[in-house]
Parts: C-alpha cells; sequence; structure tokens
C-alpha cells in the first residue's frame, strides 16, 4: 500500500516537473497554455489520490470548481492572442 | 466483508497507479513532442484517462451517492469543457501557423479560407459603372462572404 501510493507520487511528482519545464521554456504562448492545462490535470490527480490515501472526501468541492474554470484560461488566452488579419478574425 | 475490502484496495491502488503512468506519459509527451498541435494530443488524452481512472478509486473508496454524483459532475465537466479548450487553443495554433505546415495529410480550413479570399478579391475587382450597377448583389455577397468567414472562424 504504502510503496503504491509512493511510486504514484513519484510519478505525479514527475508529470508535474515536465509540465512546468515546458511553461518555462515554451517557445510560445500557447505551448505554455497547454502546459498550464496539463499542471492542472495533474494537480487534480494528486488531490484524488490524496482524497483515496487519507480516506476522506473534503476536497471534492475544489475538484468541481477546478475543472469548471480550468478551460476559461486556455480559452481566454487562445482567443486573445494576437493573429489578427486572417479573414475571419475579430 | 475483510476481502472484499481488501479486493477493493487492491482495485483502487491499481487505478492510482494506472492514473499516475497516464500522467508521466503525457508529461513525457509535453517534453518531447515537437508543437504546439501535437503537444495538445500528449497533454490531454492521458491526462484525462488519468484523471478519471484516480476518481473510479476515489468512488471505490467511498462509496456513497453524494460522492459518486460529485465524482461523475466533475467527470462530465471534463469531457464537456476540455474539447472547447482544445477547438479554441487548435485554432490560435493554425493562426499563428505554429506548426509545419507540410506536415499535414488534410488541410480543410485552408481552402475554405483560399475560396473566401478569392470571393472577395472578386467583388471588390469590379470597378466603375457596373460596379454601381449591382453594388446591391456586391453587398449581397461581401455579407455572404463575411457570414461564412463568421462561421469557419
Amino acid at each position: 500500500m504504502d510503496i503504491v501510493i509512493l511510486i504514484a507520487g513519484v510519478l505525479l511528482s514527475i508529470a508535474a516537473a515536465c509540465a512546468v519545464w515546458r511553461i518555462i521554456k515554451g517557445p510560445t504562448v500557447l505551448d505554455r497554455v497547454v502546459a498550464t492545462d496539463m499542471l492542472l490535470g495533474t494537480l487534480m490527480c494528486g488531490l484524488g489520490v490524496e482524497m483515496v490515501v487519507n480516506a476522506h472526501t473534503e476536497t471534492l468541492p475544489v475538484l468541481i470548481v477546478l475543472v469548471l474554470f480550468s478551460v476559461l484560461g486556455s480559452v481566454s488566452v487562445s482567443r486573445f492572442i494576437a493573429t489578427s488579419g486572417g479573414k475571419g478574425d475579430r | 466483508m475483510e476481502t472484499i475490502d481488501n479486493v477493493r484496495d487492491v482495485i483502487s491502488l491499481a487505478l492510482i497507479l494506472l492514473g499516475g503512468l497516464l500522467a508521466v506519459a503525457a508529461g513525457v509527451g509535453i517534453l518531447r513532442f515537437p508543437d504546439v498541435l501535437s503537444r495538445m494530443h500528449a497533454a490531454t488524452k492521458p491526462q484525462n484517462l488519468g484523471l478519471f481512472s484516480i476518481l473510479i478509486a476515489v468512488g471505490l473508496q467511498h462509496p456513497t451517492p453524494a460522492v459518486i454524483t460529485s465524482l461523475v459532475l466533475v467527470v462530465g465537466f471534463q469531457v464537456l469543457t476540455s474539447p472547447v479548450a482544445a477547438h479554441m487553443v487548435g485554432r490560435a495554433a493554425y493562426r499563428a501557423k505554429a506548426f509545419p505546415k507540410d506536415q499535414l495529410m488534410v488541410d480543410e480550413l485552408a481552402e475554405r479560407i483560399e475560396a473566401i479570399e478569392a470571393r472577395e478579391r472578386d467583388s471588390s475587382d469590379r470597378g466603375g459603372a457596373e460596379a454601381e450597377a449591382d453594388a446591391g448583389a456586391d453587398r449581397a455577397a461581401q455579407r455572404a462572404a463575411e457570414d461564412e468567414a463568421d462561421r469557419i472562424s
């Protein structure tokens, strides 16, 4: 039990580190947006694992709020990325 | 009862491990893939599947109606909202030309944009009395082109 939880924590940490590295390095803003989304997903996975480990369900509302608002970030950023001049852009 | 609990624990641990592995797959993908579109592919799919498996583990540990309802809400909103986000990011990536265009097998958006631009050139190139004669028709064509442009954007 303990060893599996430890492995899961290490795996999620590796994933989060990859996302942070892409946020730091990412050549375009869109790379950073995608990586931020992924970091948020990894965070939600971590919250779920923590709920299983400590046998409680108190962070479920946090999960719901996160999943509702995670979409706003990427949509608004990609909406305002300057690519003006193309047909159909406003 | 004891054995059922044990089985449940083992299944949840396996699901958690699966979620961690999928998260790492997403991380490796987002580091190694070359452009925005393929990074989107890498980041979203394993991420969502891993999240769902971990949420199933949570539901196995607390099989009460309130918890299951919340988990179904989380999964439902994730499934509903992530395609919207992916669509917007992909469109912005297309507009910003943040990908090697020669690697595309099919590019339907380019054909449509080209068609609209050709139509608009047509309607603005005509001059003089002829243009005034059918200015109304031109305006209608222009409006149609703009509608088309709005629709595909």
